[in-house]
């Protein structure tokens, strides 16, 4: 038995590199990170361990609780808007024919354009002297994102749904193209309405994509920055500042590494356990 | 309770798409009862049965059903059901509701009874309750056909229902269809490339080939006298031996062997033999039999049967299905010995010219 053991132990220098990337390019940033958290830095060469008071600090700190409960407010207003969306797209768009290439390349043209220019885009747009949507929204009601708290929550939002739901539409057609036409005559000839071949042939034949793009979408949704540091810059106040811009506030900004790496951490926590907690959730309701 | 007799007919259907014709001005009358419809892969078969259902509808021609052309009508509102060679159900639903899902209309009571009747006919009691994805692919299909079955239908279409399960599964699955198809009522059609599951099934038999009809009659018939060598290539499995030959002084010449032309013939004519690899034979047993010299290439046992691969000349092969198992050495010189009375002769467009009547017995 032993033997059988000993001769694959060359296997391991397979396993190496991978080891090795993933040191540099994860673990080692990470405990770094752990080595900040716990430590008071004056400067490299005068430092104090704290042990896990900045943990408790940062949980109690007010300002982290609301850009916390922001965020996940944020996260779920993006779920609850772009998968049903995305769903509904994705089902209306045509089956085959030459309107597929065109219709592909429409929904995903907001995929291809860098978030920073998202979030420059979406600024112009929606200012109410010069751009078209605040603009035209202003001709309806007082429009504002500059001044007004759930103005530029909207904006933040209607921008993550613009670029974010092509996603769920790409991932949902794929899946959806991935059904049989056999089902769908199956179907006809039963006499089944649109909705039942949606709720009994389609819905439980899209469970894998729904469950990658509601994880891809949670994590992303939740770690989002850039677009609403360029469009509002987190305020007015802090109503748009989510937890990735307290975060880089605390860390880049006032240069608290200790409070930062902790923060990181808790973070980091978070997105772990929601996105086991979903991931679980989603794979047991289909048995 | 009491049935009326339909008939579903096709009348002058063609289907064409994009350049290519899949079906062309084909006539047909199905009656009450099963028929089979045979053909290889590409013949139609699935085209013809879609146009049946209503599923697609024809490019020219008509359908009807019981003497009304529903051409135009949807499939919604016709009195169809379709199995397909995928196991089709709902996958989010349990093989009960499965089987319910086209018995809407009738009362719950009378729902569930039928239900659990098709159900038992199927061998399914057991698996109510669970979902397709925890069934294994003939109860799947055991569960897409009792959803067809459940509700009485004007035509029931099949297309190749057995052809995705594995063997043993087919057999079984085959032999429980045969029982139960006697009993039903309605229009039943069954599509496969399979002939053995023709011959099981000894129906009427409508053969397909490049989208056309080739012939209809007697499954049994057509096996013992192909009317063309389209019709005996389908329904011969292992492929139909073909050797060449020609007609000089009243016999047929072929590879140095001969024998007497069973009808007078212009000398010098070329004609094509088809024998059935279970008419070759590597022992003498009649003094008329036709002795090739061969080279064996292959001998390949299935246990009950041995299918050896000869080569007689350059590219002339033929393949002899032996009874039992028995041992070759590629390499090997035999003899492979032929029946005359077995031999069916085309003409060069394939047209048949003679065959035995005395080939009537249909074993292996």
């Amino acid at each position: 038995m032993s033997d059988g053991r000993q001769k694959h132990n060359r296997a391991w220098w397979l396993v190496l590199p991978v080891v090795v990337s993933v040191a540099f390019t994860a673990i080692i940033p990470l405990m770094t990170v752990v080595n900040y958290s716990v430590q008071d830095i004056f400067s490299p060469f005068d430092r104090i361990f704290v042990g896990l008071d900045w943990f408790r600090d940062v949980a109690r700190d007010p300002e982290v609780r609301g850009a916390l409960v922001r965020t996940l407010i944020f996260s779920a207003q993006v779920l609850l808007i772009e998968i049903p969306l995305g769903v509904l797209i994705a089902v209306c768009m045509p089956r085959r024919g030459w309107t597929v290439s065109v219709a592909l390349v429409l929904v995903a043209l907001p995929l291809l354009i860098p978030w920073n220019v998202v979030g420059t885009i979406w600024q112009i747009f929606a200012r109410g002297d010069i751009g078209l949507g605040g603009w035209a929204v202003n001709k309806v009601v007082n429009f504002n994102y500059t001044l007004d708290s759930a103005d530029a929550w909207i904006t933040v939002l209607a921008m993550d749904v613009w670029h974010w739901t092509p996603l769920v539409v790409l991932l949902a057609y794929a899946g959806l193209r991935s059904i049989p036409d056999p089902y769908f005559q199956a179907a006809q000839i039963d006499g089944a309405s649109a909705w039942a071949t949606f709720r009994h042939i389609q819905l439980p034949r899209l469970r894998g994509v729904l469950t990658i793009a509601i994880l891809l979408r949670f994590m992303d949704s939740f770690m989002i920055y850039t677009e609403p540091f360029v469009v509002t810059g987190g305020g007015p106040g802090n109503a748009t500042s989510f937890l990735s811009i307290l975060l880089s506030k605390i860390a880049v900004g006032q240069f608290d590494l200790g409070p930062a790496g902790a923060f990181s951490l808790l973070y980091f926590l978070i997105v772990q356990i929601v996105c086991y907690v979903f991931f679980t959730v989603l794979t047991r309701s289909g048995r | 309770m009491l049935y009326e007799l339909v008939a579903l007919i096709l009348d002058g259907v063609s289907v064409r798409q994009g350049g290519q014709t899949w079906l062309d001005r084909v006539d047909l009358e199905f009656l009450d009862g099963l028929t089979t419809l045979i053909g290889p892969l590409g013949a139609g078969k699935t085209t013809l049965m879609r146009v049946a259902a209503g599923l697609r509808s024809p490019t020219t021609g008509r359908i009807l059903v019981d003497g009304k052309d529903v051409s135009s009508v949807s499939v919604r509102k016709r009195s169809v059901a379709f199995v397909y060679q995928q196991f089709i159900n709902y996958p989010s639903l349990t093989v009960y509701d499965n089987i319910a899902s086209p018995l809407r209309s009738l009362p719950r009571e009378q729902a569930d009874a039928r239900v659990r009747e098709v159900a038992e006919l199927m061998g399914l009691g057991e698996f109510l309750r669970r979902r397709p994805a925890e069934l294994s692919g003939g109860q799947q299909q055991r569960t897409a056909i009792a959803r067809a079955l459940a509700r009485p239908v004007d035509v029931l279409l099949l297309d190749e229902p057995l052809a995705n399960l594995d063997y043993k599964l087919r057999e079984q699955l085959r032999a429980d269809l045969k029982t139960m198809f006697s009993g039903s009522r309605g229009v039943v059609v069954y599509s496969t490339a399979d002939p053995a599951e023709a011959l099981t099934f000894a129906a009427p038999t409508v053969v397909l080939g490049k989208g056309q009809v080739l012939h209809v009659g007697s499954v049994t018939e057509m096996y013992a006298r192909p009317p063309t060598l389209e019709v005996a290539r389908t329904l011969s499995d292992p492929p139909l031996n073909l050797l060449p030959g020609v007609v000089r002084d009243g016999r047929i010449e072929c590879l140095g062997a001969s024998f007497p032309a069973p009808r007078a013939h212009e000398s010098g004519r070329a004609v094509r033999l088809g024998v059935h690899p279970h008419q070759v034979a590597i022992s003498r047993s009649r003094a008329e039999q036709l002795a090739f010299p061969a080279e064996i290439r292959l001998a390949e046992v299935t246990g009950s049967a041995t299918f050896l691969h000869l080569m007689l000349a350059d590219d002339l092969h033929l393949v002899a299905h032996l009874e039992g198992t028995q041992v070759f050495e590629p390499g090997e010189r035999t003899t492979a010995y032929v029946d005359p009375a077995h031999v069916f002769v085309f003409s060069d467009n394939g047209e048949l010219l003679a065959a035995s009547a005395t080939e009537v017995d249909l074993h292996g």
